[in-house]
């Protein structure tokens, strides 16, 4: 095969790369709403988090040099706002969903607010691995060249998959969100179960912003995220709350928004606009093809107000 | 303990207080909770500005003069206030049936981008003609977008929060790929468009204000949403459903018809939005449609607790907010952001405001000591 023009075939290795490059934030995000969303909460905020997570995680960056202390700016900043949800959702009649849009505003408002001096300055970027390195096509070697955030990502799902069924901490995550009465017989308190989930699930959803402005598209700029929060929370609900489940759900949801750029590269530009749609249709798709007026999901915590 | 008269007669409660004291009491809850709200919001806000080293006395006092110290600027919050009155109805509608539809951006754009498109076709017919199709394909448009959400929800269960954002990102999507393609006007360079409306086809200001017929539409489908609500037995079935489904089912209402209805015609209010954007201030349909004014409609919602009669106050306020963001950016030296911070607080402290409902004696009667 000729290593330069390898023609159509560049299709599938572009939403190859383009699936793992552009699915790492949905990772992280979707893996933080299902520790929140086992725990009987959701959180719609995760929007607003993973846009002032990559504001922070760049603005740190730039200023220091580092995009690892960015990184943890960013974790740190997006556990803030999921203590802040977690803890504001405690109180009777304060409804998780209303204050997670609320949040969304909020935290796309504040990151603008502070981002606007770093849309000029350029931030380093988190490193990648060469994993292609062994081919000589080029189309090849970007395809494989992977984001460490990628792999810790994918090493992430598989311990919580684990987790969730085999550690204590598993165990009384899943009971608070399957029912308060039972947790609070068993002496849980259900309130500070949810605030540590949705702060976890914060932290990690800030990660994923992170991912998005250090290293792609890999600058901050105010259109960084656009919709992955909530894509991300529709896709754990396809995913039925399995860690690996969300995985797979990432990569397909990369794979269909690296479909527009991939048909792009090889001279599609037909309807460039509704491919770009691609992954909120798919989204939308799923979610009729998977939801059911007459039973309820199968593995949905019980006390999540979105199934009831 | 329910002995209480409707009405204010003049005479005195089963507690020995003046039954107007009650009747007052009674309703003073609706009313405080949220200007204190507001009020704690502000002083937040107060804080943070304080925080990044500006005069928050100043801030508010640029915010006034921008958003409503002057008949130019009131005109300015005005204008801005129209297409939230209609995008706050898309939520508040649904609202009471217990649905949260937060996409009503993507019925504002289509609705406007139908519009343009009947513009075009019906180029040269008379005016009136021409507006009142307008304002039909709009609420066409916005009413099956955002009908088909309530429509998803009812028959497939699929979470309308989340299915109506999806559809707002598709909606936008769509709009792009025909103003840029099939729709758009050859001579739109830089800023793809459909192609300008004539003179004639646009809609003017209100007498006598440099504000746009739009602010007189959405004022009246303010009162006309808050008769059916409030007056009619679709708006009485449609709280019952809210409330509890299997009750509503039980009592025999349709609730798939009700819940289509309620989100057709909430998507209707928000295509009619699009449409007063197109023919009243834009011209024409293009990008500018997502203007963010389904995003901040939710807020307005939010502040008037799904209540259409209060939005028209609220709006009203987040215009005059939103328009002196502007004079803010440009006399302190703050980000346009800001505007969108104190939105954030606002919203967040309302919602908070929710947990005192019911929690004072002062507005709860039925709570008080006998007086002798």
């Amino acid at each position: 095969m000729d290593a330069t023009g390898i023609g159509l075939w560049g299709v599938p290795l572009a939403i190859l790369g383009g699936a793992i490059r552009v699915s790492t934030p949905f990772i992280f995000v979707s893996l933080g709403e299902a520790i929140t969303e086992r725990s009987g909460r959701i959180n719609l905020g995760l929007e607003g988090t993973l846009v002032f997570g990559a504001m922070s995680a760049y603005a740190v960056a730039v200023m220091t040099g580092s995009p690892w202390l960015g990184l943890i700016a960013a974790a740190f900043a997006g556990l803030c706002f999921g203590l802040f949800h977690g803890w504001i959702c405690k109180f009777p009649k304060v409804n998780d969903i209303a204050i997670g849009i609320a949040l969304m505003l909020f935290g796309s408002g504040l990151a603008f607010f502070f981002g606007k001096p770093f849309i000029q300055p350029s931030a380093p970027d988190l490193p990648a691995i060469p994993l292609g390195a062994w081919s000589d096509i080029p189309q090849v070697q970007a395809a494989l060249d992977v984001n460490m955030l990628f792999l810790i990502g994918a090493a992430l799902a598989v311990f919580l998959w684990w987790a969730f069924r085999n550690t204590r901490a598993g165990l009384i995550l899943r009971v608070v969100g399957d029912s308060s009465d039972a947790a609070r017989a068993m002496g849980l308190n259900p309130n500070t179960v949810r605030l540590a989930a949705t702060g976890v699930g914060g932290a990690l959803a800030g990660i994923g912003g992170a991912y998005l402005s250090l290293y792609y598209p890999g600058s901050w700029t105010e259109g960084i995220s656009s919709g992955q929060g909530l894509m991300a929370v529709a896709l754990v609900i396809f995913a039925r709350w399995n860690p690996l489940g969300c995985f797979a759900a990432a990569l397909l949801f990369g794979g269909a928004g690296a479909l527009g750029p991939a048909l792009q590269s090889v001279g599609v530009t037909q309807g460039y606009y509704l491919f770009y749609a691609a992954p909120y249709i798919l989204t939308l798709v799923i979610m009729i093809a998977t939801s059911s007026p007459s039973r309820s999901l199968a593995g949905a915590p019980g006390e999540l107000s979105i199934t009831k | 303990m329910t002995d209480t008269v409707a009405g204010a007669p003049a005479t005195f409660g089963a507690r020995g207080y003046p039954a107007a004291l009650e009747w007052i009491a009674r309703r003073a809850e609706a009313f405080v909770i949220p200007i204190a709200a507001l009020i704690v919001g502000m002083v937040l806000f107060s804080l943070f500005i304080l925080a990044v080293g500006k005069s928050p006395i100043q801030l508010y006092e640029t915010m006034w003069r921008g958003g409503f110290g002057s008949w130019f600027s009131v005109q300015n919050s005005l204008s801005r206030a129209a297409p939230l009155l209609l995008a706050a109805l898309c939520v508040a509608l649904p609202a009471r049936l217990g649905l949260v539809v937060i996409g009503g951006e993507g019925a504002i754009v289509l609705g406007g981008v139908a519009a343009a498109a009947a513009g075009m076709a019906l180029n040269g017919a008379p005016s009136f003609i021409v507006i009142l199709v307008m304002g039909v394909a709009g609420m066409a448009a916005g009413g099956i977008w955002i009908g088909a959400v309530g429509a998803l929800r009812h028959y497939r269960a699929v979470n309308e929060t989340i299915s109506s954002l999806l559809m707002a990102y598709i909606a936008i999507a769509l709009m792009n790929q025909l103003v840029e393609g099939p729709l758009r006007d050859p001579a739109s360079l830089n800023k793809p468009s459909t192609q300008p409306l004539a003179e004639i086809y646009r809609i003017g200001n209100m007498p006598g204000m440099e504000v746009h017929w739009g602010l007189a539409v959405g004022v009246v489908a303010c009162m006309l949403s808050w008769v059916l609500i409030e007056k009619t037995r679709w708006g009485f079935a449609a709280r019952i459903a809210g409330g509890n489904v299997r009750a509503a089912q039980v009592q025999g209402l349709a609730v798939g018809s009700l819940i289509v209805g309620f989100t057709g015609l909430a998507g209707a209010f928000a295509g009619l939005a699009g449409m007063l954007e197109v023919a009243a201030v834009q011209g024409s349909a293009n990008a500018s449609l997502a203007a963010g004014y389904g995003y901040t409609g939710i807020l307005v919602a939010f502040l008037a607790r799904h209540n259409p009669l209060a939005i028209i106050p609220v709006a009203f306020l987040l215009g005059g907010i939103d328009a002196s963001g502007g004079l803010i950016q440009r006399r302190m030296d703050l980000p346009d952001a800001t505007v969108l911070v104190l939105q954030g607080m606002l919203f967040i402290v309302i919602l908070f405001s929710e947990t005192l409902y019911g929690r004072f004696k002062a507005f709860n009667p039925d709570l008080w000591q006998r007086s002798s």
